[in-house]
C-alpha cells in the first residue's frame, strides 16, 4: 500500500471504530493494564462514572498512534470519543469530570446506568 | 527531549501576545510542564479548540519534543 493508501485506512478504521462504540478511548496500554499515567487517568474515571466503553491501544502500530493525532488534531494520547464527537485529551476530560460536565454529557446521551 | 521553559514561553507569548501566561516545571526535567493561558482568544471557543490553538502555537513540539504539557485555558473573566 502507498503511504496515502494507508492514512486512509487508519482514517476508515478510526471513522467506524467511534461511530461503532458510543464512548471509545484511544489510549496507550488497554483499560486493564493502561502504558501511561495519563490513559490510565480517564480509565478510572470512565470506571468511576460506570460507563461502557471500549479501549484502544494505539501501541499496537504506530499508523494507528500518528493517524489518531492527524484525525483528531490533536498531539497527544489519550483521545475520548462520545457518539463519534471528540471531547478531549486527559486535562479535559478531568476538568469535565471534576465540574460535572462529563457525567452531564454521558447522561444525555443515555450512556450510564440509570 | 526537554526544552526550555523560556522557550516555551516565547512561542505562547508570540501566539497570545495578550495573554497572562504562568507556566510550572513539575518534573523538574523541562519535559512536563504545567501552563496556565488567559488570553482573549480563547473567548467563547470550546475547551478542544482552545487547547489546538495552544498546540498550534507550539508548532509541533508537543507529543514530539515536548512530553507533556498540561494546560489551563481561559479567557480574562
Amino acid at each position: 500500500m502507498t503511504a496515502a493508501a494507508e492514512t486512509s485506512a487508519v482514517h476508515e478504521f478510526i471513522a467506524k471504530t467511534i461511530a461503532d462504540h458510543p464512548v471509545t478511548l484511544f489510549m496507550k496500554g488497554t483499560p486493564d493494564q493502561p502504558g501511561c499515567g495519563f490513559s490510565a487517568v480517564v480509565v478510572q474515571i470512565l470506571d468511576h462514572l460506570g460507563a461502557e466503553f471500549v479501549g484502544v491501544n494505539v501501541l499496537q502500530s504506530d499508523d494507528l498512534r500518528q493517524g489518531v493525532k492527524a484525525y483528531s488534531d490533536w498531539p497527544t494520547i489519550p483521545q475520548l470519543y462520545v457518539k463519534g464527537e471528540f471531547v478531549g485529551g486527559c486535562d479535559i476530560v478531568r476538568e469535565m469530570f471534576q465540574s460535572g460536565e462529563l457525567k452531564t454529557l454521558l447522561n444525555e446521551q443515555g450512556l450510564l446506568p440509570a | 527531549m526537554p526544552i526550555p521553559v523560556a522557550e516555551l514561553e516565547a512561542d505562547l507569548q508570540a501566539a497570545f501576545p495578550d495573554a497572562k501566561i504562568t507556566i510550572e516545571d513539575l518534573a523538574g526535567d523541562g519535559d512536563h510542564y504545567r501552563a496556565r493561558i488567559v488570553s482573549t482568544a480563547f473567548a467563547g471557543l470550546p475547551r478542544v479548540r482552545q487547547h489546538q490553538l495552544v498546540y498550534a502555537a507550539l508548532k509541533g513540539k508537543m507529543g514530539g519534543a515536548l512530553h507533556a504539557l498540561a494546560l489551563e485555558t481561559s479567557a480574562p473573566a
